[in-house]
């Protein structure tokens, strides 16, 4: 039982980086329709840049977090303006292969630049204690997991909707021509969808960092594809249905685990997404929709 | 029908042409001209144009964009070394049977998932080859991580008998009534259900002939490289093989073989940078998609270049289509 | 002609959720008919087509095809059994060239197999040919001949449109169904229309249901219409009795009568 319940510990801890990550995925296909590739390697752009930061630069987690937030934000819109704002009217298959380079391109510079070296996150950043609960020990990495990623679901349910440009992002994601014929600026709402994703995809790369300190230039790839299926689970562009696939996946992973298969662990989440593709493809709080004839 | 004849001619021409030229290869690997370096280009160029052309069926023709196809290529390669390795079976009964067990994995893959359309067969796809992948790793009769140690048995006069019939399998598959019924498909689905095809059908049979080919790819690469580990089959082996077929040209085959030989010779330079390939890779892709996203050959075939005259097309542009 | 008629539609209706877009449509074709339907904006036209051609699956009644009943087949399925149609927004193979536009259509009817098709078997030249030749003469009638090689999309608008058609009856179907054929058309462009529906109505005996906009299409050439309006029926008649239909003039009263 107590096994039991640090598995789930783990699993929510883990769930909560995919939904941080699936978050940006869901909210860029949710306005532009893109499965965005590089995502994922913007979670790794951002764990380095935390690195970078907290040992170079000899920062804390919190300042670190949010720098890399904030470049990852940058980053984020710098991809979407060169590579795929231009394709916006291409083909789905055209953009779809601009994101598969792009994010080979992302991991494979990042190699060239650094090296394939892995690098280890110094994991006295925080001195959290870890605390007792019904006789399970949570470390206090968990917890700051779990209020990191809380706080910044709050913040962005806020931002979607109650500012001005959350509504602007929700109108495109609607309806795009009518949102441009009432005047909101469709290009900015866009980037702004990617700065708001990629700065999400960065915190969860420091916080990943931090909970397993090893990072490496391939290390977006499998959370990355993870995440997508997150978002898949929940029902792809819906925000709440983001956040609770991948909290889902990440439970469904650390009990699998849990009971002896570690090694299919990786598997079994393409195998949720094959599953959830086959029985109910609009995801779990997704509605149906037909192409219209 | 003139037209037709006449194509046919010039494709079974240069079918032709293609044995000779491998004779004459087989003699100077025979001759000792052409050193082991060569010798493994070709044999690599051989198996990348079987994986193309077998993934051009998919995208290209039947506009199913598929990105798992590692996979297909994984289950041949470990269903033929079973064969050869531990059945003792001869090298051609195991090319047969990787094709085989990849056509099915095909048919397994396709039947529920090619329902869905674009982005989300993507996905799946991919899933499917991470799967495939880690099921190897944890079987231990093929040696889980470590992999299995094949035998060298890949010849020249096999590689090439493969690649021919690869080629004229697909080709004589999409030019008739049912290649033209997967185009249907590529071009309006929609359309195509509500002209008699039975859409599902004819995806999930490009899916299976695509797969029974990567199958055969698979076998043929196993006996070449003496070990295949699950490491070898993930998803950037299946963007490997996906660049081909972009670059050569969503829908054109030949195009697929150009690429095919092309960027083997070019990896084939870049082998001791693999990070510098991978990097020109895809910035051949964004840069691709951005300038030219019809490929090279866009979806002509290269006999159409030999044909003067046909080309004077009208450009009859009219743009009132958009009407609801 | 026999008594059964070639289409009967009992009751039939479809609802997305609660809406009820199409409910308790009542409709027989007979053999050889060339029947309108019309309705405003909205009116659901086009859901009933889709209904009949399986693209919806009906949730309430029954579509008979010549005593067959249709509910649940697959659209190609429906295609084969008789019944075929074209699209109001265009959709033809447009990458393709016009002769293969037809020739798709027309493969249903085709007979040699998949492992002929590759082995180059006798049966594949055989039925290849007649294929070519059929579509061919489907083009001759539709004056596409000349732009066979054409890709599809470089046709202008009005060829486009009379594509579609020849398209839908190399289907072979026994019912053809035609979602506003004269859209976007001019005056001539109708008028030629028109005559080619007569024309290839008498020659392939065919039953015709046609969606129009254009009243002065549907009034000349239907024997019968059908109004339509918000998912149900509301009249049908001969064109005299229509024009005369104080509830029809009420659904499309506000709406333009072009």
């Amino acid at each position: 039982m107590e096994q039991f319940i640090q598995q789930l510990v783990n699993g929510i801890s883990l769930g909560s980086i995919y939904a941080l990550i699936a978050l940006g995925y869901t909210m860029v296909y949710g306005i532009v329709k893109l499965i965005n590739f590089a995502h994922g390697d913007v979670f790794m752009v951002g764990a380095f840049i935390g690195f970078y930061s907290i040992t170079f630069l000899h920062l804390g987690f919190f300042p670190a977090l949010l720098i890399s937030m904030a470049a990852c934000a940058l980053f984020g819109v710098l991809i979407e303006r060169i590579a795929y704002k231009p394709l916006r009217n291409a083909t789905r298959i055209a953009a779809l292969i601009t994101a598969i380079g792009v994010s080979l391109f992302i991991e494979y510079g990042t190699i060239y630049i650094r090296g394939a070296q892995p690098e280890a996150y110094p994991n006295n950043v925080v001195p959290l204690k870890s605390i007792e609960l019904f006789g399970v020990k949570i470390s206090g990495q968990s917890i700051l997991i779990l209020a990191v990623s809380i706080f910044l679901m709050i913040v962005l349910q806020f931002v979607v909707h109650k500012t001005k440009i959350g509504k602007a992002m929700r109108a495109v994601s609607h309806d795009q021509d009518a949102a441009k014929l009432m005047g909101i600026n469709v290009n900015n709402t866009i980037s702004a969808t990617f700065a708001i994703g990629s700065a999400l995809a960065g915190a969860a790369g420091v916080i990943f960092g931090m909970y397993y300190t090893k990072i490496e230039p391939l290390m977006g790839i499998i959370p990355g594809l993870k995440a997508f299926v997150a978002a898949v689970l929940g029902g792809i562009g819906i925000i709440p249905g983001a956040m609770v696939g991948g909290l889902l996946l990440g439970v469904i992973e650390a009990l699998v685990s849990a009971l002896g298969g570690s090694l299919w662990r990786d598997a079994v989440a393409f195998i949720v997404l094959i599953l959830i593709l086959i029985f109910r493809p609009a995801g779990l709080f997704g509605k149906n929709v037909r192409e219209k004839v | 029908m003139a037209k037709t004849l006449k194509n046919a001619k010039g494709f079974w021409g240069t079918i032709v042409i293609v044995i000779v030229l491998s004779v004459v290869i087989q003699f100077l690997i025979n001759g000792g001209t052409l050193n082991s370096f060569y010798v493994n280009t070709l044999f690599s160029i051989g198996i990348n144009i079987i994986l193309a052309v077998s993934l051009h069926l998919i995208i290209g023709i039947t506009g199913q964009f598929s990105i798992g196809h590692a996979g297909f290529l994984a289950v041949g390669a470990y269903v033929s070394a079973i064969f050869t390795m531990k059945l003792a079976m001869p090298f051609p009964v195991a090319i047969v049977a990787a094709g085989l067990a990849a056509a099915v994995a095909g048919l397994i893959i396709g039947i529920p998932t090619l329902r869905l359309r674009g982005d989300y067969l993507a996905i799946a796809t991919l899933g499917f080859g991470e799967i495939v992948r880690i099921a190897f790793l944890n079987i231990d009769y093929v040696g889980g991580a470590s992999g299995m140690t094949v035998s060298h048995l890949i010849t020249w006069p096999i590689l090439v008998a493969c690649v021919i019939i690869t080629i004229v399998v697909i080709v004589n598959f999409t030019n008739s009534t049912h290649g033209r019924a997967c185009l249907a498909i590529r071009e309006n689905e929609i359309a195509a259900d509500a002209m008699g095809i039975n859409t599902t059908f004819y995806k999930v049979m490009a899916f299976a002939i695509g797969a029974f080919f990567a199958g055969v790819a698979g076998a043929l690469h196993a006996h070449n490289f003496y070990i295949i580990q699950p490491v070898n089959f993930g998803f950037l082996k299946s963007f490997d093989i996906l660049i081909l077929v972009v670059l050569g040209g969503l829908g054109s085959m030949s195009g697929s073989v150009i690429a095919a030989i092309l960027l083997t010779i070019i990896s084939t330079f870049l082998s001791s940078y693999p990070e510098v390939r991978m990097v020109i890779y895809s910035l051949v892709l964004i840069v691709m998609m951005l300038f030219r996203p019809q490929g090279l050959m866009g979806t002509k075939e290269i006999t159409a270049f030999f044909k003067a005259g046909r080309t004077a097309k009208g450009g009859m542009q009219d743009d009132k289509h958009t009407v609801a | 002609m026999t008594n059964t008629p070639l289409l009967k539609v009992d009751h039939a209706g479809i609802r997305f959720g609660g809406l009820k877009a199409v409910s308790d449509v009542n409709m027989e074709l007979k053999e050889g008919e060339l029947v309108g339907l019309i309705g405003p904006n909205g009116a659901g036209k086009t859901t009933f087509f889709n209904l009949l051609t399986g693209v919806y699956v009906p949730t309430e009644g029954s579509i008979q095809l010549d005593g067959k009943k249709l509910n649940g087949f697959a659209p190609y399925k429906i295609t084969k059994m008789g019944i075929s149609r074209t699209f109001q927004n265009i959709r033809l193979f447009s990458d393709l060239s016009v002769l293969d536009n037809v020739k798709i259509a027309y493969h249903s009817l085709a007979k040699h197999s998949i492992l002929s098709s590759i082995l180059r078997l006798p049966p594949h030249f055989s039925g290849e040919k007649e294929m070519e030749e059929k579509a061919i003469e489907f083009l001759k009638i539709f004056k596409l001949e000349g732009v066979m090689d054409e890709q599809a999309k470089n046709l202008p608008y009005g060829q486009q449109r009379r594509l579609e058609i020849a398209r839908a009856l190399a289907a072979n179907p026994r019912l053809l169904l035609l979602d506003e054929p004269a859209a976007g058309m001019n005056p001539q462009e109708t008028e030629e229309l028109m005559n080619l529906i007569a024309l290839i109505r008498e020659k392939f005996k065919l039953t015709i249901l046609l969606i129009e906009h254009d009243m002065n299409l549907v009034m000349g050439v239907c024997e019968r219409i059908y109004v339509l309006d918000h998912g149900q029926l509301i009249a049908d008649g001969t064109p005299e009795q229509i024009r005369n239909n104080p509830k029809v003039i009420e659904a499309y009263l506000g709406e333009e009568v072009s």
